[in-house]
């Protein structure tokens, strides 16, 4: 036996995630030849950042406010969702020439 | 400093000397050999400074230097592999491995302070002599593509190497 509450909650659910799922996007930055590419990315919190390395290298996208800090193995990608806002930017570790921005918009 | 010196100039005249000793242009296989000696003797110089260092900053740096060599030597590998090209042991290579077998034996002596320092100094002169050996010499005189492109990639990766140690060096005054 359903409780009487249950359809309403699934219902609320199922919205949330449609709304959710129509709205983010994944979006792609690259790492080859020791550069970021586009180097200035614009997303919206929800969104998932999909770091693609393609170098035999490792990479890190360290943000410069602690906000994250994502390791890239050699030719491997690594996804990031976005939970804050803001002007973010950052570099690779390994590699301090390495530098971008990310431009998280609430 | 006098250390500093002698390292720097002993790198440097060291990869000109041996590059113009050979007189001819190095082939494909020997120039796989020197790229891949420098390479192997970075390592070994990072992973002494890693059983030796406290410092924080030497002990990422020397990390970054066993990643990123080993990586293009794996890389390296895999080419000589792919073209059937067996690198050629030479002049510059020997050179190469007996300094560096002089400095790890020199650097040995040294504890704390006094090694990160003679370390990241030996670091910045080495990079700066390999860089200037691919720019002025190896890359080149690199007739295969792919052994080309490996070896600019090696430049551009191996030039933050020397920012870098720059870098180190500078902290640790």
């Amino acid at each position: 036996m359903t409780p009487r509450w249950a359809l309403p909650v699934v219902v609320v659910l199922l919205l949330l995630r449609t709304s959710v799922s129509a709205q983010a996007e994944t979006i792609q930055i690259t790492m080859e030849n020791l550069v970021f590419s586009p180097a200035e990315v614009s997303a919206k919190i929800g969104d998932t950042i999909e770091w693609i390395n393609k170098d035999i290298f490792a990479h890190t996208a360290t943000a410069r406010n602690g906000d994250w800090d994502v390791t890239m193995p050699p030719k491997k990608t690594v996804t990031l969702v976005l939970k804050k806002a803001g002007s973010i930017d950052y570099y690779c570790r390994f590699h301090p020439n390495m530098k971008a921005t990310l431009t998280v918009a609430p | 400093m006098f250390l500093r010196m002698s390292a720097a100039i002993a790198a440097v005249s060291l990869l000109g000397s041996a590059a113009l000793a050979q007189g001819a242009k190095p082939t494909d296989p020997q120039i796989a050999h020197i790229a891949y000696t420098a390479g192997v003797l970075d390592i070994a110089a990072a992973k002494q400074a890693l059983t030796k260092t406290g410092n924080k900053e030497v002990k990422a740096f020397a990390e970054d230097m066993v990643r990123d060599h080993e990586a293009v030597n794996k890389q390296a590998l895999d080419l000589v592999k792919k073209l059937k090209v067996t690198p050629e042991d030479n002049d510059t290579s020997r050179a190469l491995s007996k300094n560096a077998a002089d400095k790890v034996a020199e650097l040995g002596r040294l504890k704390g302070a006094e090694f990160d320092k003679a370390y990241v100094a030996n670091e910045v002169a080495y990079h700066k002599a390999v860089d200037s050996a691919l720019e002025t010499t190896l890359i080149p005189n690199s007739s295969n593509a792919e052994l080309k492109s490996l070896l600019q990639t090696g430049l551009k990766i191996f030039q933050g190497h020397e920012q870098h140690a720059e870098h180190v060096a500078a902290s640790l005054k």
